[in-house]
């Protein structure tokens, strides 16, 4: 049975670049996808383009490429990423000045765009999840962008692109393309879209699935994490997926690393939507094959939803914050004379704060009170207040009044730090999918 | 004994909900996962923290349950004043579940 490999190179926007360029030199791989969108990325992105109308892409798409570029060009190797953000065919046009200035001659490079559906939101009547109507916002409405499937990008594959730049796809998508391109799959064989959707959703973090985030010393020990390898998916026409990694690299490949990841926010396992499938993992066989190498097979699925999830992002409100540490004897008792202090002063300057959040880090910022009364007290603790505000600034009086604790608070506190920042929220609404037109725009190097 | 004894979890989120999953290092201890990390005893261990529902997956061929958290992560991810917004710490403040010995 034919396989073939795909390898994930990235499982966010900040990830590491060497693994990546040991998948594309030594990994003997089909197809290198990067996922790199979280769910707010776009909407920081439409602002950075409202800046600068060449900008909107991933600030990390140059490097990444400059370092794979060469090798997946050498190695025959097909990228698939949705780096483009709010710009996929600017992304395209950085990837093409790129291959040019390496040499890589006639590189052919498809950009993917229509998931970008801000007119249509703007234009009202769609009922979202969050704590405000779309129609509400005006210009603190920053982006719309409905979660596409696969077809596009196969389509692009099917003319040819090397490197497909997209924004917003679903992550399993990457994976779920050059599946249905390779082998042939209909858009209605649901169980094998299941099955390719499993392979997506195992890859689509990346080093999650080799050992990342996984160790716990004593209970789960993973070797040499900072050489951590990310994984390849073997794939059959069958939709049989074995999950390793490059030989030498670091981390492990065990079926614990593949169970925390097949579970990783999908909430209901028999019905994880996504645009091309209601995939269904609730009957997932996971083996192991040998060392790294974990057979994970039985994923299936039924017809797709009508429609298509939209993430609308949105300038929320503003979050101003402050830190303050003590330590040594009753470093705990001036923390909780700190946080009282602080509080007093938000009320009696008239800080107009939506809400308020104090807490002690090393105590109970984390899970509160409850859970963290069984253990003792710290050395040092470190107080933390931060507080909504509808204008910036207004949270930057949060802040200052924890620095001014120096001078007027309790002794021996120190190294204290303030920031305000303007929050953008994402929240979530549908739209039917004869809205959302979607375009294969391809150019050369 | 403590849940880390004899099972490894992992949490994710989306919006104000956060997903743990619970994995029993060796299966035959699923039916202590089924028996003790029954949602009332989840929402009660992580009382001031889950505002909502507490469902439950099972996925026993797996060793395995799937926790979905609703109301968990102090309005949701890309608004939350937490200093953890995504609530991935959370995976370990339940492994401090206590499962009574027999």
């Amino acid at each position: 049975m034919r396989r073939i490999r795909i390898g994930a190179g990235a499982g966010y926007s900040g990830d590491r670049i060497e693994p990546a360029v040991e998948l594309a030199e030594r990994g003997d791989l089909d197809y290198l996808i990067f996922e790199c969108l979280a769910e707010r990325t776009i909407a920081l992105a439409q602002q950075a383009r409202m800046k600068d109308p060449q900008a909107g892409y991933d600030p990390l798409l140059e490097a990444r490429m400059r370092a794979v570029l060469p090798l997946c060009r050498a190695n025959g190797i097909r990228i698939l990423t949705n780096m483009g953000a709010a710009n996929p065919q600017g992304a395209a046009e950085c990837v093409r000045r790129i291959a040019r200035e390496l040499n890589l001659t006639g590189l052919k490079i498809a950009a993917v765009s229509g998931d970008d559906v801000l007119e249509r939101v703007r234009d009202g009547g769609l009922r979202c999840d969050g704590p405000v109507a779309v129609e509400a916002l005006g210009e603190r409405l920053l982006s719309a962008n409905a979660y596409i499937g696969a077809a596009s990008l196969v389509d692009a594959l099917a003319a040819g692109a090397d490197v497909i730049v997209c924004g917003r796809v679903s992550d399993p998508a990457l994976v779920l393309a050059p599946l249905i391109h390779e082998f042939g799959w209909a858009m209605d064989d649901w169980p094998r879209l299941g099955q390719g959707t499993l392979a997506g959703h195992l890859l689509e973090c990346a080093g999650q699935i080799t050992g990342g985030y996984f160790a716990d010393p004593g209970f789960k020990d993973v070797p040499d994490l900072a050489r951590l390898g990310f994984p390849i998916g073997e794939i059959g026409e069958d939709g049989s997926i074995v999950i390793t990694k490059v030989a030498g690299s670091g981390g492990k490949v065990t079926p614990a690393t593949c169970k925390e990841q097949l579970l990783y926010e999908i909430h209901d396992p028999a019905a994880y939507l996504t645009p091309d499938v209601i995939a269904d993992f609730s009957k997932v066989e996971i083996r192991e094959l040998g060392p790294d190498r974990v057979l994970v097979s039985g994923g299936t699925g039924r017809a797709r939803p009508p429609e298509l999830k939209v993430s609308v992002g949105y300038i929320d409100s503003y979050i101003g914050e402050g830190q303050m540490s003590y330590a040594g004897p009753g470093a705990v008792a001036r923390a909780r004379l700190a946080l009282q202090i602080v509080q007093e002063r938000l009320r009696i300057t008239q800080v107009r704060t939506t809400e308020l959040r104090t807490e002690m880090i090393g105590i109970d910022a984390m899970h509160g009170a409850a859970l963290s009364a069984r253990h003792p007290e710290p050395y040092e603790v470190r107080i933390r207040v931060a507080g909504r505000a509808d204008t910036l600034n207004e949270a930057i009086r949060i802040g200052n009044e924890v620095e001014s604790l120096y001078t007027c608070g309790p002794a021996g506190g120190g190294g204290a730090t303030k920031s305000a920042r303007e929050v953008v929220a994402v929240m979530s609404t549908h739209l039917p999918r004869d809205q959302v037109h979607t375009a294969v725009h391809m150019i050369e190097a | 004994m403590q849940l880390r004894d004899i099972a490894h979890t992992r949490a994710g989120d989306k919006g104000n909900i956060s997903n743990i999953s619970v994995i029993a290092y060796d299966t035959k201890d699923y039916a202590l996962l089924e028996r003790f990390v029954t949602p009332e005893r989840v929402k009660d261990h992580l009382s001031g923290i889950v505002s909502g529902e507490v469902v439950r997956h099972a996925l026993p061929h797996l060793g395995a349950l799937n926790l979905v958290l609703h109301g968990s992560l102090a309005g949701g991810v890309t608004r939350s004043l937490a200093l953890d917004a995504h609530g991935k710490c959370l995976s370990f403040a339940l492994l401090s579940l206590e499962i009574p010995d027999d």
